[in-house]
């Protein structure tokens, strides 16, 4: 009992608890979840398809748990930006107004960086309402929810734009010659910065500090209001290449489905990551293994034959159970419970020993 | 005036997880008294006041009421306002929205036929409430376009109205200014002539000398002694409140003072914020322990959060070791040289869910910047010599704060600014709440800061310990800075500066 | 000396919130007027124009009305573009497909939208879980569920339910005098249809909820403060539940204005339309922290949102994006308005 107690208290325990549940279901739906083959020189096996489709969730992942640690509030309008900054990409690589291009208006990595930037300024601008205007972040984020997406039209002019340029493919799909899927690299990169960012710098220890008690945090000499901004900033630029990478997987820019129903994959990845929707304390690594559990529950669905339209209803069901349990409320009763549960054993074995006497 | 007794409270005990809150206190007040409840911080004020409201259930003692039968138990304060027992607090509890009439009636608003809400009535029977009470306002006009001191009033208006024989006021002055404490008492004195038993929590002495017909002191959760104010002088009250028996003050000698050199640590003039401190002169030297006196509430606080940037000040300039300072947030302090302990360590000191090791070097890490970060074995290095110096219990330095008790987080936030190597170290109530022999710590090791050059400001609700370490005393009351003493500090002649006004 | 003085007696006769529906009421008009002005050519001032406004925006007047309530207790309510996907799904499903009969599938509607809200509201109210994570979910639960009943278009002929059909096309005429001769030199009175009559119906109603009942005044005490709420002995969790009740019981009456209009239900339908109701409610003056705001500024953010609409469709040339994007600016332009409000309000205390 105290041995599960203390497991059950370890960081990473939910995230990993769920992730190898999922994994479990699927390795007793299909026994072949884990095999692996080379076909046409690259890797393919559920596996793979895991980790390489969940690099989207896991890049958003990233930027909205330091949102979430920082203001205890979340940034729904992630998916949206990713609609922006690939249609700013497209827009730009095929020029304004260009339906399919084969041929590059500018080269390639300025299209991408134009791309990034975009969810830089998204950010910037939800920075701006969160930290400096102190508008709840959700009300604040809710603007660009659906302002992103409708720019992202006007920017593509109200079409698909589609990139048929092979090099721009590489991202969301192969590098000629190496098996990997690039998008896991990408993910790699913006972790290892990311980390690196928390590790060598004193950010970390900064954004927890303001999320846990930004009054102090503030005597203590941090400044809360440029913290809170830079993670929103920080967030946008994840947004934006996560778009770009989406992107370029359909290699095109299609502003309607890029990135829909995102913001709830990435905030419930924050959550299944063990990380408190309330602030404070964070763990990064445990939004990336929730992100891509998240996804391996997606592909277990899609493989079950629900489509993507209808996998909201059983993600959105998980968030509630996830919520529910993180609630201050919950844990409260279940701890008058357990209480209560306890004093009558402990009743029962008194009356058990009185009659015992008698 | 015949004195019948309204309310008795006898033996109340409360505890807490670790702490007795009341100790046998109790309260007598009569029909048409205003009784003034007065101790300092943690006398236990507020939990026997809980106690009776039904905030808190108390674990022991009777409480008695005229016209209920039996010892009274209330569950909650809804219980509690059903037999006549109302609370105004010091934040106001209405609804800035609506309209004083409704925040006089909601909950309870006249209906029409068709059982909706009666405005017409409403309004009127608010305004003669509101003229009853020589309260001059629109009774349809939104509350947060009134005065703090208006919705004060509203609060009592609706406690009056709702039948409320015993009316309880938890500080309600301290955000008010003269005039309108003035309007307060006045509403006070024609309740307390209609035969309202009123209980008066409060800081400030004035107000008691002004309004009040009985003292209660209490002092760590138990009763001192209950007193008529003209019985009783100023100093003596402060006395009673602190804990000294008059009689024998010995005066206690500062231990071993080493000399202060010349240099001028830090030089603030006419610094105010508005509503908090009126505007005041400030002057440290090197190696020098100046103390701020004054009871709660008198702005002690409010004087070196001003000073320290936690907030800002709007007037008035400040130079630290001969530069000018502007301190528009707590980092420029910081650089400076400045260290603030401040008195909530709840609020504004721990980052509870952090480790004793980030929360001692938080404030070197932000003086220096994000992008220098301190060496994970150099942090190591200095959370563990603090911990060492300071002895800190902790199972380890990666231990979260807030598993440690009150005394050993107050340690881990001087560490925090230790760390820094301040010239000049604010401290606010660095021994509240923390054990005895801690608090001799304390004292030794501001001693030892002062010796080695650092400039303290120590508060302290308890005078001898500032006697005990400081070499000056700024004196402060009712959000003012009264004066200085300086040289023979006694605790007679320090008590009866607090308490100001006559001279007994 | 003198300006200090002075302020307080402004905002005494011209308190901030009154102002910021003024604002609301000047900018409607003023918008209309302009869009009279460019396009007198294609009949935007014709009476009928506005009164096509009001019919496209039956159904948002009700959910923007459900949405004040909620938003009145500093909660927020973002499941309800998808609730009435839903709803549009339920009804198109049923009548057009299955051939279900009008009435009980109605009244399943209505029972559907207020057990989805007494669930809501019992996480908000009861549970205390952030309003938005809340509400998200049920959004995405409620778009899903449409997916789940079908994943085509489905529409409602006249074929499949004669009564529903008769209803949404059904013309309530108005006065002939308001009537205007068209080019054929044939007189065009003006009409309504019958979603109009209902959305204005629950704009009275809920005005009158809000004004004259225990829960319309308990909903602003919740949002004035609610730690003085619950001091002052009401019961502050039942109220935010009912209130979650009431916005979805609200967004399934507008459902079924919108599907009045639209004929048809799909996964794709409504999406957005949160943002316009929230955007309409703050455009008429609710404060998003809660306890100010009142369904009459909610109906002129509705029609201003409309009208933003209108606009662009009357305009054809622009992209029907633009008008997406112009709401969302309108909001943003609200919320700072509303910060600095706030912001002013603190200073001079």
């Amino acid at each position: 009992m105290n041995s599960l107690k203390k497991l059950t208290s370890k960081t990473l325990f939910l995230p990993l608890f769920c992730m190898i549940l999922v994994l479990l279901i699927n390795v007793i739906k299909s026994p072949d979840f884990f095999s692996i083959a080379v076909k046409n020189g690259v890797l393919y096996g559920r596996l793979v398809d895991i980790l390489n489709r969940g690099s989207e969730i896991a890049i958003l992942a990233v930027g909205q748990t330091l949102v979430v640690a920082v203001s205890a509030g979340t940034d729904i309008s992630v998916g949206s930006v990713m609609s922006l900054s690939a249609c700013g990409c497209c827009m730009l690589l095929a020029g304004y107004g260009v339906n399919s291009t084969t041929e590059l208006a500018v080269p390639m990595i300025v299209g991408m960086l134009f791309g990034v930037l975009l969810g830089g300024v998204c950010g910037t601008f939800n920075g701006f309402l969160v930290s400096k205007l102190k508008i709840q972040p959700m009300v604040a984020t809710l603007i660009l929810f659906t302002a992103a997406r409708a720019i992202g039209l006007l920017l593509c002019d109200n079409q698909i734009t589609y990139i048929r340029y092979e090099p721009y493919k590489y991202l969301g799909n192969f590098i000629p010659g190496i098996p990997i899927p690039t998008a896991i690299f990408v993910t790699i990169a913006v972790i290892a910065v990311i980390s690196l960012l928390l590790k060598k710098t004193s950010l970390g220890l900064y954004i927890q500090s303001v999320g846990i008690n930004s009054r102090a945090a503030r005597i203590s000499g941090i400044s809360s209001s440029k913290i809170c901004f830079l993670c929103y900033l920080i967030c946008g630029l994840c947004s934006g290449i996560a778009g770009i990478v989406a992107s370029s997987r359909i290699y095109s820019a299609d502003s309607n489905n890029i990135g829909l129903n995102y913001e709830l994959d990435a905030i419930l990845a924050v959550a299944l990551g063990g990380n408190s929707l309330g602030g404070g304390k964070f763990n990064l690594a445990g939004s990336i293994i929730g992100a891509y559990t998240i996804q391996a529950i997606t592909t277990t669905l899609l493989a079950m034959g629900v489509s993507t339209d209808q996998a909201p209803v059983i993600k959105a069901i998980i968030v509630v159970i996830i919520v529910v349990v993180q609630a201050p409320v919950f844990k409260a009763w279940m701890e008058t419970r357990s209480a209560r549960r306890l004093a009558a054993r402990v009743a029962e074995t008194t009356d058990e020993k009185e009659m015992a006497e008698k | 005036m015949e004195e019948q007794v309204l309310l008795t409270m006898r033996d109340i005990t409360k505890t807490f997880p670790g702490v007795v809150a009341l100790d046998h206190a109790q309260l007598t007040l009569r029909k048409g008294e205003v009784h003034a409840l007065m101790g300092e911080n943690g006398a236990g004020k507020s939990t026997i006041i809980k106690c009776l409201t039904g905030v808190y259930e108390r674990d022991a003692g009777e409480v008695r009421m005229e016209g209920v039968e039996g010892s009274i138990y209330n569950h909650s304060t809804q219980e509690a306002q059903r037999i006549g027992i109302a609370t105004v607090y010091q934040e106001v509890n209405l609804c800035p929205n609506l309209s004083i009439a409704e925040n006089l009636f909601i909950g309870r608003e006249p209906r029409t036929m068709i059982h909706t809400v009666d405005w017409k009535t409403m309004n009127r029977r608010a305004q003669k409430i509101m003229d009853n009470l020589e309260i001059h306002v629109d009774a349809t006009a939104t509350l947060e376009t009134c005065s703090i001191a208006i919705q004060q009033m509203v609060a009592i208006a609706r406690a009056v109205d709702m039948d409320c024989k015993l009316l309880i006021l938890d500080e309600p002055t301290s955000s008010l200014d003269d005039k309108e404490v003035a309007k307060l008492f006045k509403l006070m004195r024609t309740l307390r002539d209609s035969g309202v038993g009123i209980v008066f929590v409060t800081h400030f002495l004035e107000q008691v000398y002004e309004v009040c017909d009985r003292i209660t002191v209490m002092r760590n959760g138990q009763f001192v002694g209950e007193y008529s104010v003209s019985e009783l002088p100023r100093v003596k009250l402060v006395a009673a409140m602190l804990g000294k028996d008059f009689d024998d003050l010995a005066s206690i000698k500062p231990e071993g003072r080493v000399s202060v050199s010349d240099e001028v640590v830090l030089d603030a003039e006419h610094l105010s914020h508005k509503g908090t401190i009126k505007p005041f002169d400030f002057r440290i030297r090197k190696g020098e322990v100046v103390g701020v006196t004054g009871l709660l509430g008198s702005g002690r606080s409010e004087m070196v959060r001003c000073i320290y940037g936690a907030d800002k000040a709007q007037s008035g300039t400040e130079r630290m070791m001969g530069k000018t300072l502007k301190a528009n947030s707590p980092i420029d302090s910081i650089k400076a040289g400045m260290g603030f302990l401040p008195d909530d360590r709840k609020a504004d000191g721990c980052i509870g869910d952090l480790s004793v090791r980030e929360n001692i070097i938080l404030a070197l890490q932000a003086r220096d910047g994000m992008f220098k970060r301190i060496p994970r074995t150099k942090q190591a290095e200095m959370a563990d010599h603090f911990i060492d110096l300071l002895q800190i219990k902790t199972a380890s330095r990666e231990t979260p704060l807030n598993q440690l008790s009150g005394g050993n987080q107050q340690k881990v936030i001087l560490a925090r600014w230790l760390c820094t190597h301040p010239d000049f170290l604010i401290l606010d109530e660095p021994t509240r709440g923390i054990d005895i022999g801690t608090k001799t710590e304390f004292q030794k090791l501001v001693l030892q800061f002062a010796a080695e050059g650092m400039s303290i400001v120590f508060i302290s609700s308890e005078i001898e310990e500032m006697l005990r370490t400081c070499t000056r005393m700024c004196v402060m009351r009712d959000g003012e800075k009264v004066g200085e003493i300086q040289g023979s500090m006694t605790q007679e002649s320090v008590m009866s500066a607090i308490a100001g006004g006559e001279k007994k | 000396m003198k300006t200090e003085v002075r302020l307080p007696q402004i905002r005494r006769t011209m308190n901030s919130n009154s102002l910021l529906l003024l604002i609301t009421i000047v900018l409607f008009i003023v918008m209309y007027a302009l869009g009279c002005m460019i396009y007198a050519d294609k009949g935007f001032s014709h009476v009928q124009t506005f009164l096509n406004l009001l019919i496209t925006n039956a159904g948002l007047i009700c959910v923007t009305c459900g949405m004040t309530c909620v938003m009145l207790t500093g909660g927020i309510d973002i499941s309800v573009g998808s609730l009435i996907a839903m709803d549009c799904m339920i009804l198109a499903y049923g009548m057009g497909v299955k051939g279900w009969p009008c009435i009980p599938l109605l009244i399943a509607v209505l029972l559907i939208g207020v057990v989805f809200g007494a669930v809501q509201g019992y996480l908000v109210g009861y549970m205390k879980i952030q309003p938005f994570i809340v509400t998200m979910a049920g959004m995405f639960f409620a778009r899903g569920m449409t997916a789940v009943i079908c994943t085509d278009q489905v529409s409602i002929t006249q074929d499949a339910n004669a009564t529903f059909y008769a209803w949404a096309n059904q013309k309530i005429y108005l006065p002939a005098f308001l009537g205007y001769t068209n080019s054929k030199g044939k007189l065009q009175i003006p009409y309504i249809r019958p979603a109009v009559i209902v959305a204005l119906l629950v704009v009275v109603v809920i005005f009158l909820v809000l004004k004259y009942t225990k829960f319309g005044r308990s909903l602003y005490a919740v949002g004035g403060s609610e730690s003085s709420a619950v001091m002052m002995g009401l019961n502050v969790r039942r109220t935010k539940m009912k209130a979650y009740v009431l916005s979805s019981l609200l967004c399934s009456i507008g459902g079924i204005c919108y599907c009045l209009n639209t004929m048809s239900g799909s996964v794709q339908q409504a999406r957005g339309f949160e943002m316009d109701a929230i955007a309409s409610s703050v455009i008429g003056g609710t404060l998003l922290t809660g306890g100010v705001g009142n369904v009459i500024g909610s109906l002129f953010g509705v029609l201003i949102t409309g009208t933003i609409n209108t606009l662009v469709t009357t305009n054809g040339k622009l992209l029907s994006s633009w008008a997406n994007i112009a709401t969302a600016a309108l909001l943003c332009f609200f919320i700072i308005l509303q910060s600095v409000f706030a912001f002013l309000k603190n200073r001079n205390k």
